[in-house]
């Protein structure tokens, strides 16, 4: 490589290139949305400057659990069994409190299998990102219904569908999640500035992306298909991530149009209002508006809740600044005689 | 109140240490308290003595038993009769009694209506519990449970426990609680006052002072597996309550606090979580292993059902957790109260495909502690999930065991590699390389630094590096490796004990809880003419050893409580070229085993088999 073409390569922060977060071709059908997010997720830890050993990636089985292959690829992975993601993030995070957990799911995954484990990791709060890539089908096992997909939907082999889909934005929610975002994959611009804030947020942030299945539910009348998406999307705000250590020139923004949102590490999000006034750190706000469209069939996307956690997980374990898979053999064996006590006790 | 008068019963000869009492309470009446004063005061006095709790799965008013066995001779296994009743309840009244032999004792509470011919060769002593509690002027709100302390003043009165034994029980269970210490007493010395007062001994039964056991302690498995797990450096547990596993963890919430702290730092050093299932447990404690955290979860067999997948995962990916498994009865929810070993084969093969594991099996409470420790070692030595198969008779029920010895070794994280680590590999490095020809990779973990640590886990196909993989020699070489690890264990693994007797042709073969019944049973077939040499197995797979021990005698008995002599068949496939001399005898039902019935196969066979 000479000179010239070294100079081109672009560096962040911390002075790495894109090809830093890179991870092993995907071998995804082309066109899947999951490439698209794996892309998007790649860049916005680029733009954050996050080491890549610092985050460790988690996912269970499918189409989209595949994915964490596809970035990242000086991360650590785990890719375990169908629905049970959640449950290794929770056993993970109190090895090394420093690491940033990313999970990947998708509607078979969260929605179905392992719903249950799902709203518990939100109810533990465990700090991870868990992004659900969202097609509303099976893709691995040929094209079934999820529980995400839409109602009245039909599927070669599988006729149509008559049970009703489940929202996890909703779900997520009511469960206590304290960040609830909601992405589309033709729309990158929003998703990855949702992936910044996310990773910056303390605690779990939950957002469900639509992420076409090019293959099995791609029909234009598909509600997570891409035309569908493209001509329904109904973004609530025009999202802007201002890293903490950058100026914000407010004179770029129209005063009143946008509302500021703190996050935990001095980040600032920019949320410019679209088509109505939202406020996100209202639960009863955003349980309104997903109960709405929801309701009325539309594909609402942005920020629907933040909200501060009082303390993480971490916190109340009351675990000591350096990781606890680093403590050596006599800080986790009690001594002599702390057993003769407990002989003594029991005589 | 008239008592059968029965003066030629006094003629049967003293019995000294050496009987059988069961107490028949109802649950949730505070009986348990009672009964464990009763029991560690027998223990102050240095008599040899095993308490078994018989109880319903119910919080609150249905029949429980408290089984208090004294033996000079230290046979603490169960005998399947009792000597003396302690009758409170009157639901069961009548068909306790048929459990008593001729010379039989019945101490019941006056309130219970007696037969109307009770048998004549049985002793009765009322007891006006109610008078007395009234009499003991004790809180109202306390008084149903204090019916059960007036029969331990009572009781022991009569039996000869010394009042300053009792007194010692007393201050250990009720420890610095001195409202609750003061009424308990009181209760306690009026039913002895009242006994001594007014009760004539007619019965044989009596308890005389012995020196005090050495080096003793009284205690349950599933505390000793606690502190052995925490010793043994845990610092991560996951779990969802189960009986009976759930005073396991409980035990460790416990003792965590004083002594898991940092001697550093001042901070926690083993995390405890409550998670929504027992699929949630084992995931959560893959992860943590995973992530280089010493991991366990505790659970008995429905839970196991649960987990298996993910048991898979962690044996495929060679991902180090501890698995307890306090055993209940089963299929289904089966009698969750009460003590089986069905899970042996289950848990052996747990998984499916390709798949065995490392099972360690204690025999004793000290064992629980010793495992409880080693298998955290063995588990991050080998990278694969170790088992630990306790069951509800060891893991809840108190038992008179040696001190906890502090372990003999440091600890073992095993092949990890952290960041200078990796500069020797020169990037070469790969997750399921088996570069010391013994099948155990080197592994990196979450948090390492170097550009070359990480890697990508799955439970899918993988080459050495951990990249996907379906070559077909790959799996094959993987799957074998694998396979090669674990069997490179089978000497390493806590080694079977040998109790043997002089001029033995045949042996026995136990393993787990049933190790006092096996014990007294030698003894028996001894006195019956029948020597014979007692192996209890302590891991699987099984070692050279017990590949000997089987060779070298002309027939085996393998005894257990399951319905299929589920270790017997284990044996038979490990030990195939001796496979005709093993013979396997069962019992279920859920209750512990006793000599007798172990004693009576034995000897029934043994019958057949030489005509």
């Amino acid at each position: 490589m000479d000179n010239a073409q070294t100079q081109k390569v672009e560096r962040n922060l911390i002075g790495l290139s894109p090809v830093d977060y890179k991870g092993k071709p995907s071998t995804l059908c082309p066109g899947c949305g999951h490439n698209t997010i794996a892309n998007q997720i790649q860049a916005a830890l680029f733009e954050l400057g996050v080491v890549p050993e610092m985050v460790a990636k988690f996912s269970g089985i499918g189409c989209s659990s595949k994915s964490p292959n596809y970035f990242l690829d000086r991360s650590f992975g785990f890719n375990g069994v169908h629905g049970r993601m959640p449950t290794l993030a929770t056993g993970a995070c109190f090895a090394d409190r420093r690491i940033k957990l990313i999970g990947i799911s998708g509607d078979g995954d969260s929605a179905s299998i392992g719903m249950g484990h799902f709203k518990h990791v939100i109810r533990r709060n465990i700090p991870m990102v868990y992004i659900i890539e969202n097609n509303g089908v099976y893709g691995l096992t040929k094209g079934q219904f999820s529980a995400t997909s839409d109602l009245g939907l039909e599927l070669r082999h599988q006729g149509k569908n008559y049970l009703p889909p489940l929202d996890l934005c909703l779900e997520a929610l009511i469960s206590g999640a304290k960040f609830v975002a909601r992405a589309f994959a033709g729309d990158v611009k929003q998703m990855r500035e949702l992936f910044k804030a996310a990773f910056v947020h303390d605690g779990i942030a939950v957002i469900d992306v639509i992420s076409p299945c090019v293959t099995f539910n791609n029909q234009d009348q598909a509600m997570q298909s891409y035309t569908w998406g493209r001509e329904n999307e109904s973004p609530i705000q025009d999202i802007t991530f201002i890293p903490k250590a950058q100026e914000i020139f407010v004179e770029d923004f129209q005063e009143g149009t946008y509302r500021e949102v703190k996050l935990h590490d001095g980040s600032i999000l920019l949320l410019k209002k679209i088509d109505r006034d939202y406020d996100p750190t209202s639960k009863t706000a955003a349980l309104d508006l997903l109960t709405e469209s929801y309701e009325k069939r539309y594909l609402t996307t942005g920020l629907f809740y933040i909200e501060k956690a009082e303390q993480s997980i971490i916190d109340i374990f009351d675990l000591g600044r350096e990781p606890l898979n680093r403590l050596p053999a006599e800080r986790i064996r009690p001594d002599l005689a702390a057993l003769e006590q407990i002989n003594a006790a029991l005589e | 109140m008239t008592h059968p008068e029965k003066d030629e019963l006094i003629a049967l000869p003293q019995q000294v240490n050496d009987f059988c009492m069961t107490v028949c309470t109802v649950n949730g009446s505070g009986s348990a308290t009672s009964n464990n004063v009763l029991y560690h005061a027998l223990f102050h006095m240095g008599i040899p003595t095993s308490g078994k709790n018989i109880f319903p799965s119910n919080i609150k008013g249905l029949p429980t038993w408290f089984v208090i066995r004294v033996s000079e001779k230290g046979y603490l296994g169960r005998v399947p009769y009792d000597d003396i009743l302690v009758a409170m309840n009157p639901e069961t009244f009548l068909d306790d009694l048929t459990y008593l032999p001729e010379g039989g004792v019945i101490f019941y509470a006056d309130h219970i209506r007696l037969p109307e011919n009770p048998r004549p060769d049985l002793i009765f002593y009322p007891m006006p519990i109610r008078r007395l509690v009234k009499e003991a002027e004790v809180p109202r709100n306390l008084r149903e449970y204090m019916e059960n302390m007036a029969y331990v003043g009572i009781v022991g009165e009569v039996l000869g426990i010394n009042m300053e034994s009792l007194l010692y029980a007393l201050k250990r269970h009720f420890g610095n609680k001195a409202t609750a210490l003061e009424s308990n007493l009181k209760m306690v010395k009026t039913g002895y006052d009242w006994a001594a007062a007014n009760i004539v001994k007619r019965d044989r039964y009596s308890v005389k002072p012995l020196p005090p056991m050495k080096d003793c302690i009284l205690t349950d498995g599933n505390n000793a597996a606690a502190l052995g797990s925490l010793f043994g450096g845990v610092e991560f547990c996951a779990w969802y309550p189960i009986t009976p596993a759930s005073s396991l963890v409980e035990s460790m919430i416990e003792h965590n606090p004083k002594l898991r702290k940092d001697p550093v730092t001042g901070k926690n050093t083993c995390v405890i979580l409550q998670v929504e299932d027992e699929l949630a447990a084992a995931g959560c404690a893959i992860g943590a292993g995973w992530a280089g955290l010493r991991a366990m979860t505790a659970t008995s067999g429905p839970g196991l059902s649960l987990m298996t997948e993910n048991v898979g995962l962690a044996y495929f990916t060679e991902t180090p957790i501890v698995i307890w498994d306090v055993q209940r009865v089963g299929p289904s929810t089966g009698l969750p109260t009460r003590t089986a070993q069905g899970d042996l084969t289950f848990v052996y093969f747990l998984g499916h495909g390709d798949i065995n594991h490392i099972i360690l099996l204690p025999g004793s409470v000290n064992e629980c502690f010793e495992f409880g420790w080693k298998a955290l070692d063995l588990a991050e030595h080998y990278q694969t999930p170790i088992f630990v198969l306790s069951d509800l008779d060891l893991g809840m029920n108190q038992w008179i065991t040696s001190k906890f010895a502090y372990p003999d070794r440091p600890i073992d994280r095993g092949k990890i590699l952290w960041e200078e680590d990796l500069d020797r590999f020169g990037g070469q490095w790969g997750r399921y390389k088996d570069i010391d020809g013994d099948g155990i990779p080197y592994r990196t973990v979450m948090g390492n630094q170097n550009p070359a640590a990480a890697y990508f886990t799955r439970g899918t196909g993988h080459n050495e590096y951990g990249n996907y993989s379906e070559d077909p020699i790959n799996w094959a070489n993987m799957i074998r490796r694998i396979k090669k690890k674990l069997m490179n264990m089978c000497e390493v693994l806590p080694k079977p004990i040998l109790r043997a007797k002089p001029g033995a042709k045949i042996g026995i073969i136990g393993w787990g809880s049933t190790d006092p019944a096996l014990i007294e049973a030698q003894d028996m077939l001894e006195q019956a003419g029948v020597p014979v040499d007692y192996l209890r197995i302590r891991a699987l797979p099984s070692c050279r050893d017990v590949h000997d021990f089987i060779a070298a005698h002309d027939h085996t008995y393998v005894l257990e409580l399951n319905r299929d002599g589920q270790m017997c068949s284990i044996l038979k496939l490990e030990v195939s070229e001796c496979s005709e001399k093993l013979s396997s005898l069962t019992d279920i039902g859920g209750l512990p085993m006793t000599a007798l019935w172990a004693t009576e196969q034995v000897l029934a066979k043994e019958m057949e088999r030489n005509g």
